[in-house]
């Protein structure tokens, strides 16, 4: 092989030559332009995921020197009722929470995707409260849902109505900071199913109207089977997100009353900072991890039975 | 009732035969659409308000008027002396330069280390590059609550807790902004820099002149974001901060709401609520194009 390559002509080998210096250049310039990124990532990704990996094999309250316990984090979080009650408690967030955000969400959309006076400022208006810090529109709310001068009760006494002690009632604490969350929260998944709703060909909604569709059927049969991709998306990235939702809980309710607002990661947070025990903290994290990855890869799985043109793309 | 008949007849016949007779239909029909639609809308969007207003009310308050019931709307008195006394008992100054130090440089550094990355995957033609890039795409599937406390614990070694490094340092690099900056690039035509390359240049050199200046859009959203992300964040101060002059608004917010549980002050909360919410809306307002926009191409991105 090397014996050969003299007797090729001049040009490809000078060509070939140019060529490797110009890969040397490129492979020296892709990492220099990439280093202080990569080093970043690997620092501040890869290795808390190594961490996480050791930690849970571990036990450890931050000041001895770490003690192996094998899987004994994993069988003591078996017999915890408390991981069980906030894991049902951020199931129970997450399954109520995102379906009616994206079902309002969607309608809202639709409401906006037409041409008339003042619906910019609606847009606006309804993206707001995404753009507010967690923190303050927690405390807001936390005022709204006050007993006895919060708002929404004094609404309810006008027609009658007694109503409930929202953040300090076990039965409502939830409900209420589901309530807050989706109002924080529906501007953000409007605007994407916005975005769908006007990347829609006019042909289409044309040719159906041609077709004697009504608005109805247009949105059964255009628009929706069109958004199948807007509305996967906004469903993966949001339930992903409130697996991890802490803000409101810590502020509204603290976790209570009885831990009835005790998301997973509150108590993961307590576990690790209150209680130091951050071997026990980061196992239960990585079954958050576990959780969210199960989810994910089941909405992917089942994605190709109702999401437009997913088989297409892969 | 007279409309929605006419417009279920001429609906189908109609279309089919032309143009002529249905705009009065269809057109009165859009009309009450519409109207019905603004009604819903602008139901849905007091709903929407009336928390911001209810705080803005509630900061100029006094603490009487805030506990009695019924709610009294309007303060017999607008008392803007609540802000200066949450000055008095708040560093709000602290606070609030805690917040722009850390959202700034890490909004700065992500927009370095971002826009060098994600030229590097989107421009440069290297062995290994499409490895390292599917190692970015699986570390933005890491949540971040599932890695807060082996980063802690990191911080702890670095010795960087109750410091603003704990909050800077690990932000100063963006798996997203990465990618983000790489969708953008790839879609530069490659023959701009071709030119550049035969006169030349390095890629140092087309980067910074030809590439960058290309890339003013993604830019301004990728800082909108990573600015918003850092002012608003919660968790993450909570665990590395402690000492009370060195708290963002958000933690400093929550402790002055926490920390007096029996007699909370209220109408001091909502000013300092009010102060920590003001900055981050005015710069919404002022780049809703590019925050927007952002949105937008994320959430195709996902979906197309």
């Amino acid at each position: 092989m090397a014996a050969s390559a003299p007797a090729f002509p001049q040009g490809p080998v000078a060509s070939r030559g140019g060529m490797t210096g110009r890969r040397r250049r490129n492979l020296i310039a892709g990492y220099a332009f990439l280093i202080p990124n990569l080093l970043g990532v690997l620092a501040f990704s890869l290795f808390p995921i190594a961490t996480t990996i050791y930690l849970t094999f571990h036990e450890w309250n931050l000041s001895d020197t770490p003690v192996f316990n094998g899987l004994q984090n994993f069988v003591l979080m078996a017999g915890d009722s408390l991981f069980w009650k906030t894991l049902g408690n951020t199931f129970y967030y997450t399954f109520v929470a995102v379906p009616v955000a994206v079902f309002l969400a969607f309608w809202l959309a639709l409401l906006l995707d037409r041409k008339m006076r003042g619906v910019l400022s609606f847009r606006v208006i309804y993206f707001l409260p995404h753009v507010t810090l967690t923190v303050a529109a927690s405390i807001i709310w936390a005022w709204i849902f006050q007993a006895e001068f919060g708002l929404i009760n004094w609404a309810l006494s006008k027609i009658n109505v007694d109503g409930p002690y929202w953040l300090t009632d076990s039965r409502w604490a939830m409900i209420s900071i589901i309530i807050m969350s989706n109002w924080k929260g529906i501007g953000y998944a409007m605007l994407i199913f916005l975005a769908g709703l006007q990347g829609i060909p006019p042909e289409l909604l044309d040719a159906a109207t041609v077709d004697g569709a009504n608005g109805w059927r247009k949105l059964r049969h255009v628009k929706v089977p069109l958004l199948t991709p807007t509305i996967f998306f906004i469903l993966t990235t949001s339930f992903i997100g409130a697996f991890q939702a802490f803000d409101q809980f810590m502020i509204m309710t603290n976790g209570g009353p009885a831990f009835a607002t005790t998301p997973l990661v509150l108590y993961i947070y307590r576990n690790g900072f209150a209680y130091f025990k951050m071997g026990y903290a980061t196992s239960m994290a990585a079954i958050l991890f576990l959780c969210i990855l199960a989810i994910t890869l089941f909405q992917w799985s089942v994605a190709r039975r109702w999401v437009y043109g997913f088989d297409m793309d892969n | 009732m007279n409309t929605i008949s006419t417009e279920a007849v001429q609906g189908r016949p109609a279309a089919g035969l032309g143009a002529g007779t249905s705009p009065m239909g269809t057109e009165r029909s859009r009309l009450l659409g519409n109207l019905g639609s603004w009604g819903l809308l602008s139901l849905g969007g007091i709903i929407m308000l009336v928390p911001f207003l209810w705080m803005v009310l509630m900061s100029f308050k006094s603490l009487d008027e805030v506990y009695t019931f019924p709610p009294q709307i309007l303060p017999n008195q607008f008392l803007f002396s609540n802000y200066a006394e949450v000055w008095d008992q708040v560093p709000v100054a602290r606070f609030f330069s805690n917040s722009a130090t850390v959202a700034i440089s890490a909004t700065l550094g992500v927009l370095l280390t971002s826009s060098l990355g994600g030229y590097s995957f989107a421009r440069i033609d290297y062995p290994g590059r499409n490895t390292i890039f599917l190692l970015y795409l699986s570390t933005m599937m890491i949540p971040f609550a599932v890695i807060m406390i082996p980063l802690f614990v990191q911080m702890r070694m670095l010795g960087w807790i109750n410091s603003l490094y704990a909050l800077i340092v690990p932000g100063l690099f963006s798996a997203w902004g990465t990618f983000l900056m790489r969708q953008f690039m790839m879609g530069i035509p490659k023959e701009l820099e071709e030119a550049a390359e035969i006169d030349g240049c390095g890629h140092f050199r087309i980067y910074s002149t030809i590439i960058m200046p290309l890339c003013k859009p993604v830019l301004a959203t990728l800082a909108i974001f990573t600015f918003m992300g850092f002012w608003n964040d919660f968790l993450w101060p909570l665990i590395v901060i402690s000492s009370r002059d060195l708290k963002t608004l958000p933690l400093g917010l929550a402790g002055f709401q926490q920390k007096v549980a029996l007699n909370t002050p209220w109408h001091l909360v909502m000013a300092l609520a009010v102060v920590s919410v003001l900055p981050i809306l005015l710069i919404f307002i002022i780049g809703q194009k590019y925050y927007v926009r952002g949105i937008v191409t994320s959430g195709l991105k996902g979906a197309a």
